[in-house]
């Protein structure tokens, strides 16, 4: 077991423990008979961060192969919240079939196993190419470009992208070995503690809305002093990565800003579905992509950048 | 009442109830929103749309555990009774209030069997349309089950409860579903109130429809 990620792990058990006391005063304050949504929501988010800690917890101690079934599991919800929202039809029953029961256990293996070659591009060639394929054999033509870009760009963000994320434990970096998981760690944590702080400094301070369309909750500020916080957080964090102080910096940086955009786009397809939620598993936080929207966009750029430079 | 079943009768049907309902589960992550009533036990009867194999079963796996045993699902005796496999399902696992839809008995067989279920104190479950709807119709239009039921038991609650999506998840004539989420939604309750047959069944199947554009 690393030393590093019982420590960190110790440290975020801590600040739940810190926001459920928090969470608890100010429901017996203000919301004693559950009359605040506010609170109640804040509350039943904070009792769902228990559940995901925990589960990736174990998936950390339990390594690669349990890194791996986490994310592809998550893959598989994820797929299923945004197909629901897709024009997708009976004759496009067996493209999803694959998709769910073929293309996330395939992709998730090669990560498994490491082939870099292959799973970098299974999805944007061999998937991109095949599954308007089976959907042009049954014959069906309405909307079949929409349909087919939708599924394409489902398998895209739902799995490619969130693959990406266990992929981190394969790269090979000299001086890191058998320390992976702990760039998965320092990616969801900055990732995380970028959207709760982002919703905690707008909370605050925010005055000037940012995408008033899009996102009405985000603000100008929310999002400064979000990405501004969450980038010393990351740079604080430098122990638990290969890079110095800086470079943590300014990889965490480039995660908070990818995750607020990805946060932003995937709003939009939000408000074009006319929902609020992806889904309603999560409680308090609605569904699984409302969760991962943020690491899914971030998850393969500190990929690549990280395998670049260090790897 | 039957009488109580063997108890190793009782623990299979326990595992085949939670494989069923985590099979349900991973494919629909299905959600009951409890728009009209309570989930609570008493003289009712659930009413659905019927477009899947599997629309009891999301009815029943959004039920809270204790009534899952006090609703019981009228369901047709020629399927239920096909093979050993479903058989031991019908009886032990849903409590399916088997009715003869081939025919045969008299007409007013299957309406007496399920006052006979209501006067137990069960609620039922039953899909006014009387056959699967593999039309693009949004509701095929009710048999008059419903009403007689209404007649035979003027006090019981008529509970409208659409069944989002799960035509999707298994569109007609495929075997394998496709992942998708699924919504149950059960709306405010109807009473015959001394209508008449047209009257109330028209008066129902809007309430079905009126539920269905909510969730659309």
């Amino acid at each position: 077991m690393i030393p590093d990620l019982v420590i960190l792990l110790s440290w975020i058990v801590g600040l739940l423990i810190v926001a459920s006391v928090i969470g608890g005063i100010l429901e017996k304050t203000y919301s004693a008979d559950g009359q605040n949504e506010a609170i109640e929501n804040l509350t039943a988010r904070i009792r769902a961060w228990w559940g995901m800690v925990i589960l990736i917890g174990i998936a950390f101690l339990a390594g690669r192969t349990g890194v791996v079934i986490l994310f592809a599991l998550c893959s598989f919800a994820a797929l299923r919240e945004f197909v629901t929202l897709t024009n997708v039809r009976r004759s496009d029953h067996w493209t999803l079939i694959i998709a769910f029961f073929v293309v996330i256990p395939f992709q998730y293996w090669l990560i498994w196993a490491g082939e870099y070659g292959i799973y970098s591009i299974y999805i944007p060639v061999y998937c991109f190419l095949l599954a308007p394929i089976i959907s042009a054999l049954r014959g069906e033509t309405d909307n079949f470009l929409i349909r087919v870009a939708e599924v394409q760009w489902a398998l895209m963000i739902c799995v490619f992208c969130a693959s990406h994320v266990p992929a981190l434990i394969t790269l090979e970096i000299v001086g890191f070995e058998g320390r992976g998981v702990l760039l998965i760690a320092f990616l969801i944590v900055v990732v995380q503690l970028s959207d709760v702080l982002q919703y905690v400094w707008g909370k605050l301070l925010g005055k000037h809305k940012i995408a008033p369309r899009l996102s009405p909750s985000k603000t100008v500020e929310g999002f400064v002093g979000g990405v501004a916080s969450a980038t010393l957080i990351g740079a604080s964090l430098y122990w638990i990565t290969p890079f110095t102080s800086l470079q943590a910096g300014m990889m965490a940086l480039v995660i908070a800003l990818m995750g607020f955009f990805g946060g932003l786009v995937m709003s939009a397809i939000k408000r074009d579905r006319g929902v609020k939620d992806w889904g309603h598993t999560i409680e308090g936080h609605g569904g699984f992509i409302d969760r991962l929207d943020s690491v899914v966009f971030s998850a393969p750029i500190f990929f690549h950048l990280t395998r670049y430079w260090w790897a | 009442m039957t009488r109580r079943p063997s108890f190793p009768t009782r623990i299979a049907a326990g595992l085949a109830a939670a494989a069923i309902e985590l099979f349900a589960r991973l494919i629909t992550a299905v959600r009951g929103d409890w728009q009209g009533v309570e989930p609570v036990p008493g003289l009712r009867v659930y009413y659905a749309n019927h477009a899947s194999n599997g629309d009891f079963v999301l009815i029943w796996a959004v039920l809270p555990k204790r009534l899952r045993n006090r609703v019981r699902p009228v369901a047709g005796a020629d399927y239920w009774l096909g093979t050993k496999i479903k058989r031991f399902i019908g009886r032990h696992v849903f409590n399916a209030v088997l009715i003869d839809r081939v025919g045969g008995g008299p007409r007013e067989a299957p309406v007496e069997q399920m006052a006979q279920a209501l006067d137990e104190g069960s609620s039922l479950i039953i899909f006014p349309e009387g056959t699967r709807n593999l039309t693009d119709e949004v509701l095929l239009p009710f048999k008059t089950g419903l009403y007689h039921l209404a007649k035979a038991r003027p006090d019981t609650d008529f509970v409208p409860v659409w069944i989002d999506n799960l035509n999707r998840v298994m569109p007609k004539g495929e075997v394998i579903p496709v992942p998708l989420l699924c919504k149950v939604t059960f709306g405010a309750p109807h009473r015959l109130n001394g209508d008449d047959r047209d009257a109330f069944l028209a008066r129902t199947r809007d309430a079905l429809l009126a539920l269905a554009g909510d969730a659309a």
